[in-house]
């Protein structure tokens, strides 16, 4: 560990030179607002604890949660953060469970391109001399595709709800194309919601329990009959989303490529793409040969919402350094506030332990 | 070097373990009172009977204090995170039969996949400020079933017992639960989603990679020919 220690001080003075102010936030977090925010998958990879009077508590996952939160309570604009310390993540497999995490989080309106590239290239320059291979992406622009799929808008919320989820994502996709095995699930359910009104066949059901009322049950019966009606997402469409969607090439390379294929919903994220390839060029990252992939952070990184970046130095580990920008979290977290904000983490023992492999 | 097999210490499943062993040549019976937890195997040498609840089963095995264990494979899935690292699975003894499924209201006429499980616990937690309350004692099994479906917005609340019951109380919208017949399902006017069970459960025969098997060649090799299995400490290192 003591190895990993002192990279990780290294780091941190690194980034506090950088012009970041030291932040500290507590071990112990209240565990709802992590349920929250991320569902109960959560649960699977976080330590639960039980405080008398706090309740439920958890060992942090990660700083980004109450970095954000201590901002939004008392952090003046714009701001820059920096942190060390461990986090706690349960695993199956042998990998480990406390580790360290040494992070940097930008705060500022108005200079998203700027602050992404500031973001990186700082973090480029931490990790210069560690044989690791970056990769970025934006998730912005899958939002944007899918934004611009000429449908209704419960089902463009129905798959922006699962952007993370990428297998879920793709069924949703494939029934609203009106194919696979979902679709066919829905035209039975449909058959028989014709049958007659709601209210005739909750009451034909059986006695009505539990707190999801026959309202609700006939509201969603509505939407459902309402939904069969629409017509399935074009199929030019759903192929272009798929094209974008497995998208990996050079930054500049794949900029070109996203803009012949004349797909006006994504003008303006390919705006952002564009001003945020020149502010990294400012800074020093050669984007003709910057590894982009459209579907990066779709797994791993679930409030990431626009650019979103990574360095690996094996494709069967976790990555080294990963972050992003996480705009919509600053509003869920911020109560009615939210400012862009972007950041990333580097992992410490990640390193030490390539330098041992040396 | 004794071999250990525990097995559960009373009911149904301990009466079908016995019958099945004791179709396979093996006498297995309590020693002394009906009481007492211990118990020997007639039929070959080097087998100690450990008599235990079922549900202590699974973490005896990865413990290692016991070689051989009978128990629901429901149980060893849930209690044992990874549980292929810390057991192998023997033989199916095909009794014990039952599946974990999920079920809902009879009343959601709107629901009949996790699909729809899915798009019901957005709406719900867009109307109601929380997220969809799932009742069960089976956690593990039940989230790890979900994230592979691509299920959210729901909440898992411990049930240890009476879980249909619920519903009716008002402390979750739907149940996650072991059933062979669905009788207590319908008695509670609750159906069952569509699509395979979460996991079909049934009574097996587990060994232990953590117990030590050294010097246990002999009853191993005999046990093989009794059970029609192959037993071999290779395998379960």
């Amino acid at each position: 560990m003591s190895r990993a220690e002192d990279i990780a001080q290294d780091l941190l003075a690194r980034m506090l030179d950088a012009g970041a102010a030291r932040v500290t936030p507590d071990i112990l977090q209240p565990a709802e607002t992590l349920l929250d925010l991320y569902g109960e998958d959560i649960r699977a990879r976080a330590y639960v604890t039980h405080d008398p009077a706090m309740g439920e508590m958890m060992l942090r996952p990660d700083f980004t949660v109450p970095v954000v939160q201590a901002h939004m309570a008392e952090g003046a604009e714009p701001a820059r953060y920096a942190y060390a310390g461990p986090v706690f993540r349960k695993q199956s497999s042998l990998r480990a469970r406390e580790y360290l995490q040494v992070g940097y989080e930008v705060f500022a309106r108005d200079i998203e391109a700027q602050a992404d590239a500031e973001v990186f290239a700082l973090f480029a320059r931490l990790l210069d001399g560690y044989n690791l291979r970056p990769v970025t992406g934006d998730m912005g622009l899958i939002t944007a595709a899918v934004a611009g799929l000429s449908t209704s808008d419960r089902r463009r919320a129905a798959l922006l709800r699962h952007v993370w989820r990428p297998k879920r994502f793709r069924a949703l996709l494939e029934r609203m194309r009106g194919q696979g095995a979902l679709a066919t699930e829905r035209a039975a359910l449909i058959a028989r919601l014709r049958t007659a009104p709601p209210a005739v066949l909750i009451e034909q059901a059986g006695p009505h329990l539990g707190l999801r009322s026959e309202d609700e049950i006939a509201e969603r019966v509505a939407s459902l009959l309402e939904d069969a009606d629409a017509a399935p997402i074009p199929e030019g469409q759903a192929q272009a989303l798929e094209a974008l969607l497995s998208l990996a090439a050079p930054a500049r390379a794949a900029l070109k490529q996203m803009r012949a294929m004349g797909w006006d919903a994504l003008a303006p994220a390919l705006d952002r793409l564009e001003a945020r390839l020149d502010a990294l060029d400012a800074a020093g990252i050669d984007t003709e040969t910057l590894p982009f992939e459209a579907s990066f952070g779709r797994t791993t990184m679930e409030y990431y919402d626009g650019f979103v970046f990574g360095f690996t130095a094996r494709d069967d580990l976790p990555p080294v350094a990963s972050g992003g920008r996480y705009d919509a979290l600053t509003a869920v977290l911020g109560q009615g506030r939210a400012i862009p904000a972007v950041g990333g983490v580097i992992r410490p023992d990640l390193l030490a332990s390539l330098e041992g492999g040396q | 070097m004794t071999i250990k097999l525990g097995v559960p210490s009373k009911g149904r499943l301990m009466e079908q373990t016995f019958e099945w062993f004791a179709d396979r040549g093996l006498t297995l019976s309590r020693s002394g009172s009906a009481r007492e937890y211990a118990g020997v195997v007639e039929g070959v040498d080097g087998v100690e009977l450990v008599l235990l609840s079922a549900s202590e089963i699974p973490r005896e095995l990865a413990a290692g204090r016991i070689h051989l264990g009978v128990t629901g494979s429901d149980l060893v899935r849930e209690t044992l995170p990874d549980w292929r690292a810390s057991v192998v699975e023997v033989a199916q003894m095909g009794f014990g039969h039952a599946d974990l499924i999920l079920a809902v209201p009879v009343t959601w006429v709107d629901v009949d996949t996790l699909d729809d499980l899915d798009a019901a616990a957005a709406a719900f937690r867009a109307r109601h400020g929380f997220r969809l309350r799932i009742a069960t004692k089976y956690h593990r099994l039940v989230r790890d079933h979900l994230r592979a479906h691509g299920v959210a917005d729901y909440q898992l609340v411990d049930s240890q017992g009476a879980t249909e019951g619920t519903i009716r109380n008002l402390t979750a919208e739907a149940v996650a639960d072991i059933t062979s017949t669905g009788e207590t399902l319908r008695a509670n006017h609750l159906k069952i989603l569509q699509g395979p069970p979460i996991h079909s459960s049934q009574a097996t025969l587990f060994a232990a990679k953590a117990a030590s098997w050294r010097g246990s060649e002999d009853a191993l090799g005999l046990l093989s020919a009794r059970l029609g299995v192959i037993l071999s400490s290779e395998a379960f290192a």
